[in-house]
């Protein structure tokens, strides 16, 4: 780990309309720390991973990724970061190599690398035994491990996980999170996670921000952060920045959709 | 070229390997080639117009790829949020790209499909008048292929609730196919439909498969060809451009 900032963001304003999703926020993120972002639902952090990972653009303020404006160097920053978003993005009608084979196809990486690489990763994240399988055979747990697999596939910078243990159980979020500290270590990868679950903060991440309303609240370790709100737990230092009120969301067309997808998956 | 490859690879691999869906999707072409094309027979032939299940089969050739078409870009909506969609809107290649990949596999795909549906018409009793008319009604099928899985995309990209998928379906889809004189003639029909049926670009493409196939055309081949090769131009410039606004 370095001190060298590998994000910065600076008085990041989003606008949807009327509503403000993210809210004059500045914070940096150092080079190979893994960095957690705590917030109620509907707290902005989902819009930060958006405009980090060039889907949108800030209404205002600035944005650098490894020294580079995802709003002006759309290609150079995609190459630099791997995502796991928040909804699975793997095609499940296809095999767990040939998703990996494909993504590499996209992100440029000369075959005989791909190959060498997605064996690797794919033994590394224990599915290997798998790889000829659809992915829709897979369990969530699988799908999700998968799935960061191919965001290292393109031995990136910086890797974005957006609620990667969400409806897993507590095997398989415990064996994610010691495979991705293995990596952290290994290849030195920036992680920038979001999640609910404070205990995986407080076990994985180096440095936590708080973030509510679209502004940035509170920033540190997670001793740091206790220390500051005099809690005794990172769970009571959140409710304490965050009060205890529940944040009612109005449904987007995404959630609806979501809906719909927990049905047909029963 | 390889991302395009690649995408396009998915898709026909896709298809090929949904053998229950392809075997569904058979479902209702046969039924509108059974029972129409066999229920209206009677009252064709005694109309003096001859085979009815000739005249039809090119327009159950063409809903089928025009459906195939639709379907797949509509499914588009689906993958933006939970599928493989968002991982190429990520990826560090240039949005049209990946569109034209997208659009040529689900054309092909459209393309294998009509190919299945005729060869179902050749066993229910459709004869071309050559056999080698055949490769260029399969030209005019690629044609209304591309188009409508072009404008598909540019619907996909352009609508955000799955509601939106049934008003596709309702208010789009189901009027190019009956507006498209695929099961009638457009000969002397009332102004007002034949109107209609001028501007959708289906009716072109039934036109040429049937003047290629059989020797019956209302605008000739040639005219017809002309239409699906500017509007296939025109879509998939449209198609593009939505799919470049595309937000995830």
């Amino acid at each position: 780990m370095s001190d060298r900032a590998i994000i910065r963001v600076q008085h990041v304003v989003k606008s949807f309309g009327k509503v403000t999703a993210v809210n004059d926020a500045s914070f940096e993120v150092r080079a190979g720390e893994i960095f957690a972002f705590l917030g109620p639902n509907g707290a902005g952090k989902t819009t930060t991973i958006k405009m980090l990972t060039t889907l949108l653009r800030p209404t205002s303020g600035t944005l650098e990724l490894d020294g580079l404006d995802p709003t002006q160097h759309q290609n150079e920053v995609r190459r630099r970061f791997g995502v796991v978003f928040q909804d699975p993005s793997l095609d499940s009608e296809l095999t767990a190599w040939e998703n990996l084979d494909i993504h590499g196809v996209l992100y440029h990486v000369p075959r005989h690398i791909r190959r060498e690489r997605s064996e690797t990763l794919l033994k590394m994240f224990e599915l290997w035994d798998r790889r000829d399988d659809l992915v829709k055979t897979f369990s969530g747990g699988m799908k999700r491990r998968l799935e960061i697999a191919r965001g290292l596939l393109h031995t990136p910078k910086v890797l974005f996980l957006d609620e990667p243990t969400l409806g897993l159980d507590p095997q398989s979020r415990n064996q994610m999170w010691t495979l991705v500290g293995n990596l952290n270590r290994a290849e030195g990868v920036t992680v920038f996670l979001t999640t609910h679950y404070m205990d995986e903060a407080d076990r994985v991440a180096g440095r936590i921000a708080v973030i509510d309303h679209g502004r940035i609240v509170a920033i540190g370790s997670s001793a740091e952060l206790k220390q500051q709100t005099g809690a005794d737990s990172l769970e009571a230092a959140f409710l304490k920045l965050t009060g205890t009120t529940i944040r009612d969301e109005s449904a987007t067309a995404a959630d609806q959709m979501r809906q719909v997808s927990r049905v047909w998956r029963r | 070229m390889s991302v395009i490859y690649i995408l396009w690879l998915r898709e026909v691999k896709k298809y090929l390997r949904s053998r229950v869906q392809i075997v569904a999707s058979l479902g209702s072409p046969l039924m509108y080639l059974a029972v129409l094309g066999f229920g209206l027979g009677p009252v064709f032939q005694r109309a003096g117009e001859g085979k009815y299940i000739q005249f039809m089969a090119p327009g159950v050739i063409g809903m089928t790829v025009l459906f195939t078409s639709m379907f797949s870009g509509i499914a588009m909506l689906w993958d933006r949020q939970f599928g493989f969609l968002k991982e190429t809107l990520v990826a560090p290649v240039p949005r049209l790209l990946i569109m034209i990949g997208r659009t040529l596999g689900g054309a092909t795909v459209a393309v294998l499909q009509g190919a299945l549906i005729f060869v179902v018409t050749l066993i229910v009793g459709f004869r071309p008048a050559s056999l080698l008319a055949v490769p260029l009604a399969f030209l005019v099928i690629a044609l209304i292929a591309v188009i409508f899985s072009a404008l598909a995309t540019a619907i996909g990209s352009s609508i955000k609730e799955m509601q939106g998928f049934q008003m596709v379906m309702n208010f789009l889809v189901m009027p190019l196919f009956f507006l498209s004189g695929a099961i009638y003639p457009l000969e002397g029909l009332p102004k007002v439909l034949a109107a209609f049926t001028r501007v959708d670009p289906l009716t072109y493409g039934v036109d040429g498969v049937r003047g290629v196939l059989i020797g019956r055309t209302h605008f000739g081949v040639t005219l017809d060809i002309a239409v699906l090769l500017g509007v296939g131009i025109l879509f998939v410039m449209f198609g593009a451009w939505r799919f470049s606004k595309l937000e995830a």
